[in-house]
């Protein structure tokens, strides 16, 4: 075969690359996504309502949506929802949910000790790792700015 | 090295086994056997995907009347090719495990038909499977993570193909052989494996039509593996580029395994099973009805594990050629 340079063939690929139907992605990550974050928000007002404590409201939301997320995907419903969702439920905690869950299941095989435990942060590792990371950073600059 | 010529090489007979997503497709009734549960009934994917190993040989064997082998040569891939070692652990017979992601089955053939020309074996059987769960273990997300495929995808097939070569004479002959150099065009999706293999595939296939000195059109087929819908299209466009126009006669396991427009499987199937059990079922039924006479079948293979991908590395490619005909 003669010579191509990679940039040459980047430019075929780029020719026969299929257009996927982006606009209709956006638009339904955007609703499903939206919807979701609007369940929370209703949650939310309604346990604010039956005049729940602050930090009861801020554990449970998160604590319904994880646990909604991890029964549909137990039931293997989660991921035909995501399949037309995209970032509307990747993005959301039902992604994260969904990240730790699905190893868990998948990896049973393997035991629960070195199977399920070890591999369920697989895919949702970085999120906690960074989350704790980020958190801890922004506990310094709030004790910091918070004295001064 | 260039293309290899066979005297004393044939097929003797070929299996074909598949699960239910596969069952579904155009190539149906064309398979020897279908399992309705992805799991066979095992408790794990890679014991299903064993059970499919395992299936295809005795089916082969059957079929071509030899109760084993001289030796069989397998691959798949999981890693370390368990499903291939462990499909034939206890059956006594030399083993030789086979790599080329999903070109491994022409890769099983041809060094089987080495074995066999210069003596060493009266029979082989060149063997190789894909499991779509497994395949998902080994190289991307767990089966129900929530993540969309890109339209450039492929689907790994739930397969498995055997092939029986041997010295004694029957009507389809294995003529020559081209082994495949890996390339690299700089491919980093790994979503996107037709784009990473077809540079191998035309490489391949112009390197063989060189040493022959033959040209597309003397083939009843051009089958290649798994390029899909995307990496099919560029195959035909780099031959182009290299001066064979107008292609008519080429076909792709992964396009014709399922129907795109029901199965959800976006650019096509792949996967070590997808050439395997094609060709072992609806091409070889076509080879013996006489419908076939001389064809190419180039199997393709992206060679990337999930640590290069991460370490941003691209995705190098090589593809396997056989070249077979009818003695008639």
């Amino acid at each position: 075969m003669e010579h191509l340079s990679k940039k040459e063939y980047a430019k075929m690929c780029k020719a026969v690359e299929p257009h996927g139907k982006n606009f209709l992605n956006y638009l339904y990550a955007f609703l499903i996504g939206g919807f979701i974050c609007a369940m929370a928000e209703a949650l939310r007002e309604w346990l604010v309502f039956m005049k729940a404590e602050e930090t009861v409201i801020n554990s449970l939301v998160p604590i319904v949506f994880i646990f909604l997320s991890a029964i549909l995907t137990y039931f293997k419903v989660f991921k035909k929802i995501a399949k037309v969702a995209g970032a509307g439920t990747l993005i959301p905690i039902t992604g994260f949910a969904n990240a730790v869950v699905s190893p868990a299941m998948e990896y049973k095989t393997e035991g629960y000790i070195l199977g399920t435990a070890v591999k369920m942060f697989i895919i949702a590792g970085p999120v906690i790792a960074f989350g704790t990371l980020f958190g801890v950073l922004y506990g310094i600059c709030y004790y910091i700015f918070g004295v001064i | 090295m260039k293309t290899v010529y066979f005297n004393n090489v044939y097929i003797k007979s070929t299996a074909s086994v598949v699960g239910p997503r596969e069952a579904n497709g155009p190539m149906k009734d064309y398979f020897d056997v279908i399992f309705d549960n992805p799991l066979c009934y095992e408790n794990t994917w890679e014991a299903a995907e064993c059970r499919f190993q395992k299936v295809a040989l005795n089916m082969a064997l059957q079929k071509a009347n030899l109760k084993k082998v001289d030796t069989i040569m397998a691959g798949d891939l999981l890693n370390q090719i368990t499903a291939s070692s462990y499909a034939v652990r206890n059956k006594n017979i030399p083993f030789i495990g086979i790599y080329g992601a999903c070109s491994t089955f022409a890769l099983a053939a041809i060094n089987a038909g080495v074995y066999i020309e210069n003596g060493f074996c009266n029979n082989v059987a060149a063997i190789s499977s894909s499991n779509f769960c497994a395949a998902e273990r080994t190289y991307r997300f767990p089966s129900e993570y929530g993540s969309q495929r890109t339209m450039s995808a492929q689907k790994t097939v739930t397969a498995s193909g055997c092939m029986i070569l041997s010295n004694e004479v029957s009507n389809i002959k294995i003529e020559s052989a081209t082994i495949g150099c890996v390339k690299d065009l700089g491919i980093k999706d790994g979503a996107d494996m037709g784009s990473a293999m077809a540079p191998a595939a035309a490489d391949t296939v112009i390197r063989f039509l060189s040493d022959t000195n033959t040209a597309p059109n003397d083939y009843d087929l051009i089958l290649t593996g798994d390029l899909g819908n995307i990496g099919s299209k560029l195959f035909k466009m780099l031959l182009e580029k290299n001066g064979y126009k107008n292609i008519t006669n080429h076909n792709d396991c992964g396009k014709m395994i399922y129907d795109i427009k029901t199965e959800d499987a976006h650019s096509g199937g792949s996967g070590a099973g997808c050439v395997a059990s094609v060709f072992s079922g609806k091409i070889y039924s076509d080879l013996v009805s006489g419908k076939l006479k001389n064809i190419i079948v180039c199997a393709t293979g992206a060679l990337l594990s999930p640590i290069m991908i991460n370490q941003k590395e691209t995705i190098p490619a090589v593809a396997h050629l056989i070249n077979i005909k009818r003695t008639d």
